[in-house]
């Protein structure tokens, strides 16, 4: 078995607006100059006769979606 | 024979009832179909209604895109079935590739919950047929997920093809691109929207009866149309 992480995150012309909220509370607890975009990390236990080209489409396909999100497949 | 039109229900799914009401109003008989079934019923048209499929897990209607009975919606689309998503539903046909786009977080993170107007940009496809072109109707809108986006490439495509069924007039509640409320596929047997017309159908529980001419105008495209 292997650990693979797949990081989802917003294209960057996507207007995240949940980070743009986490951004604005964390001025509330008097931290500034800080910007955050917010995505999802996604740990997968993989067999290990699954290979990158299955990773890439599960990710691509399901995890996130291309429209509006980019992302990331790595094997940790 | 009266035209017979599913209703789909996934788990979380919330507005099938008003939509199979909506459908009845219309004439037609509401066939109620499953989630985890591989079957149509031979419909003539399929309702994918608004709410909440399986939580919104992943992404609102990721889940609910690869369910067995939408294999079956995806494969009926492409010989030409009507299909009709609101709120989730539409969400769910973005998801499931049956039309351009995605619907994103609202502007400012509001559950927008009121109703709202809507210009029928284009009174040509499958389920505006019998509205008038530029006509405005009064619905609901109630969503935190229907800000609607797509790439520059589709969004004039989108326009460029007259793929805009309808646009929100006055107020933009969500910050939806261009206004865009609900769009159409090329063939313009597929449509999505946002705002849920099955709940303006009755003044008794509505703000108008201007949503129910979504689902008498697909009467008209079924009629003589072989079944699914």
């Amino acid at each position: 078995m292997a650990r693979v992480v797949v990081d989802v995150m917003p294209k960057p012309e996507i207007l995240d607006v949940q980070g743009q909220a986490v951004s604005r509370a964390l001025t509330r607890i008097g931290v500034s100059g800080i910007e955050v975009r917010q995505g999802k990390h996604f740990e997968l236990e993989v067999d290990d006769s699954v290979d990158d080209e299955t990773l890439h489409r599960i990710a691509g396909d399901l995890l996130a979606n291309p429209v509006i999100e980019d992302w990331t497949v790595t094997r940790v | 024979m009266s035209a017979r039109i599913g209703v789909i229900t996934f788990p979380g799914t919330l507005d099938d009832v008003d939509a199979a009401r909506a459908v009845r109003y219309a004439g037609a008989e509401a066939v109620p179909l499953w989630h985890g079934d591989h079957d149509l019923q031979g419909v003539d048209a399929v309702v994918v209604p608004g709410g909440f499929s399986y939580g919104d897990y992943l992404r609102a209607g990721a889940i609910a895109s690869l369910a067995p009975i939408m294999r079956e919606v995806v494969d009926g689309a492409a010989k030409g079935l009507p299909v009709l998503g609101i709120c989730n539903g539409f969400q769910i046909l973005c998801e499931a590739g049956l039309l351009p786009g995605a619907l994103t977080r609202n502007a400012k993170l509001h559950f927008v919950c009121r109703d709202q107007t809507l210009r029928v940009e284009n009174s040509a496809t499958a389920w505006t047929s019998g509205y008038a072109p530029g006509e405005e109707i009064v619905v609901p809108v109630k969503n935190a997920e229907g800000r609607f986006v797509a790439t520059a490439q589709t969004l004039a495509e989108l326009e460029g093809e007259g793929r805009v069924a309808f646009r929100y007039v006055g107020t933009n509640p969500n910050g939806s691109t261009n206004d865009i409320a609900g769009v159409t596929s090329a063939n313009g047997r597929v449509v999505g929207l946002m705002p849920h017309p099955e709940h303006a159908i009755d003044l008794l529980t509505g703000p108008s009866v201007q949503g129910l001419g979504l689902f008498t105008s697909v009467l008209a495209a079924v009629a003589g149309a072989p079944a699914a």
